[in-house]
C-alpha cells in the first residue's frame, strides 16, 4: 500500500514538474519526487542510498536551483501555444517508442506488463545472511574503499572540478578589483609572538 | 513484484523528464528536468548499489555547472527562454 503512494506520489509529481505554470513550483516538485524517491528505496531495502538521496538531492541541488530561480525574475505566466504543435508527431515516435520497449523488456522480471504469460518468478533464499548480515553501508565500504578506491577518488576530482568551474563562470568583471588576494610573501613573513597577545581578563563573562 | 514497479517508475520518470527537457522554453525548468532524468536513472541503477553514488556525484557537479550557466545567461541576456539564442542564425 505504501509502495503504490509513493508511486502515485512520484507520478503526479513528475507530471506536475513539466505543467507547472509557475517556474518556482517546478522546482518544488522535484523535491517531492526526490522524498517520494527516498522512500522507495527504503522499500527496496537499501538504507544508505535512500540517507543519501535527500541530503545531497534535496539539500544541496534543489536548494542551489531554488536559488538560481529566486535570484531572477522569472515571468509566472507562459503561453502554452506551441505545445499541442508537435503532439501527432511526437505522440507517433512516443507510442513507437513504448512498443519497442515491450520488445526489450523481459517478461519475467516485468510480470504486471501485459505481455507477460503465466510463469512464476522464482523466490531463493540466501543463506550468507543468515550468518553475519552485513549493513548496506559495510558492504558499500568493503569495495569502495579498498579494491576500487580509484572509482572514489575521482567523483571527488570531478566536484573540485565543477566547484571552479562554477565559480569562474559567474565571476564576472566588476569583481575583479574587489576580489581579496592574499601576498604570500607577507604571510609568510608574519610571526605569531607578535601577533598574538594574551588577555587576562575576559570581557564578556566577568 | 516491488523491482518490476521500480523499473517501471523509473522508466516513466525518464520519458517525463525528455518531455519536460524538449518541450520546456525556461531554461530553468529543463534543468530541473534533467535532474528528474537523472533521478530515474539512478534508481534504475540501484540494482547494483555501488554505482547510483557516482550519479549522485556527478548530478551534483552538473546541477552547479548547469546553474552557473544559468546565472551568466540570464546576467547578460535578462531572459531566461530558450529559444533566444540566435546569433549563429545571422
Amino acid at each position: 500500500m505504501i509502495l503504490s503512494v509513493l508511486s502515485s506520489l512520484v507520478l503526479v509529481s513528475g507530471l506536475m514538474v513539466v505543467r507547472a505554470k509557475n517556474p518556482v513550483h517546478s522546482v518544488l516538485f522535484p523535491i517531492l519526487v526526490f522524498c517520494d524517491t527516498s522512500g522507495l528505496l527504503l522499500l527496496l531495502g537499501l538504507d544508505f542510498s535512500a540517507m543519501i538521496f535527500p541530503v545531497v538531492h534535496i539539500g544541496a541541488i534543489a536548494v542551489s536551483f531554488l536559488f538560481v530561480v529566486m535570484m531572477f525574475h522569472i515571468q509566472i505566466a507562459e503561453i502554452h501555444e506551441e505545445v499541442l504543435r508537435y503532439l501527432p508527431v511526437s505522440g507517433i515516435i512516443g507510442l513507437i517508442f513504448w512498443w519497442e520497449m515491450f520488445f526489450i523488456l523481459d517478461n519475467e522480471t516485468i510480470p504486471l506488463l501485459p505481455t507477460q504469460r503465466n510463469t512464476t518468478s522464482l523466490r531463493y533464499t540466501v543463506y550468507a545472511v543468515k550468518v553475519r548480515s552485513w549493513t548496506n553501508l559495510e558492504t558499500l565500504g568493503n569495495l569502495l574503499y579498498t579494491y576500487y578506491f580509484v572509482w572514489f577518488l575521482v567523483p571527488s576530482l570531478i566536484l573540485l572540478v565543477a566547484m571552479i568551474g562554477a565559480i569562474v563562470l559567474t565571476m564576472h568583471r566588476t569583481t575583479h578589483g574587489a576580489v581579496k588576494r592574499q601576498d604570500v610573501f607577507r604571510r609568510n613573513a608574519i610571526s605569531f609572538r607578535r601577533t598574538i597577545m594574551r588577555r587576562t581578563t575576559d570581557p564578556i563573562t566577568r | 513484484m516491488m523491482l518490476e514497479h521500480i523499473l517501471v517508475l523509473s522508466a516513466y520518470l525518464f520519458s517525463i523528464g525528455i518531455y519536460g527537457l524538449i518541450t520546456s522554453r525556461n531554461m530553468v525548468r529543463a534543468l530541473m528536468c534533467l535532474e528528474l532524468i537523472l533521478n530515474a536513472v539512478n534508481i534504475n541503477f540501484l540494482k547494483g548499489n555501488i554505482f547510483s553514488i557516482f550519479v549522485i556525484a556527478i548530478a551534483a557537479a552538473e546541477a552547479s555547472i548547469g546553474s552557473a550557466i544559468v546565472s551568466s545567461i540570464y546576467r547578460n541576456r535578462k531572459s531566461t527562454r530558450i529559444n533566444q539564442s540566435t546569433l549563429l542564425n545571422k
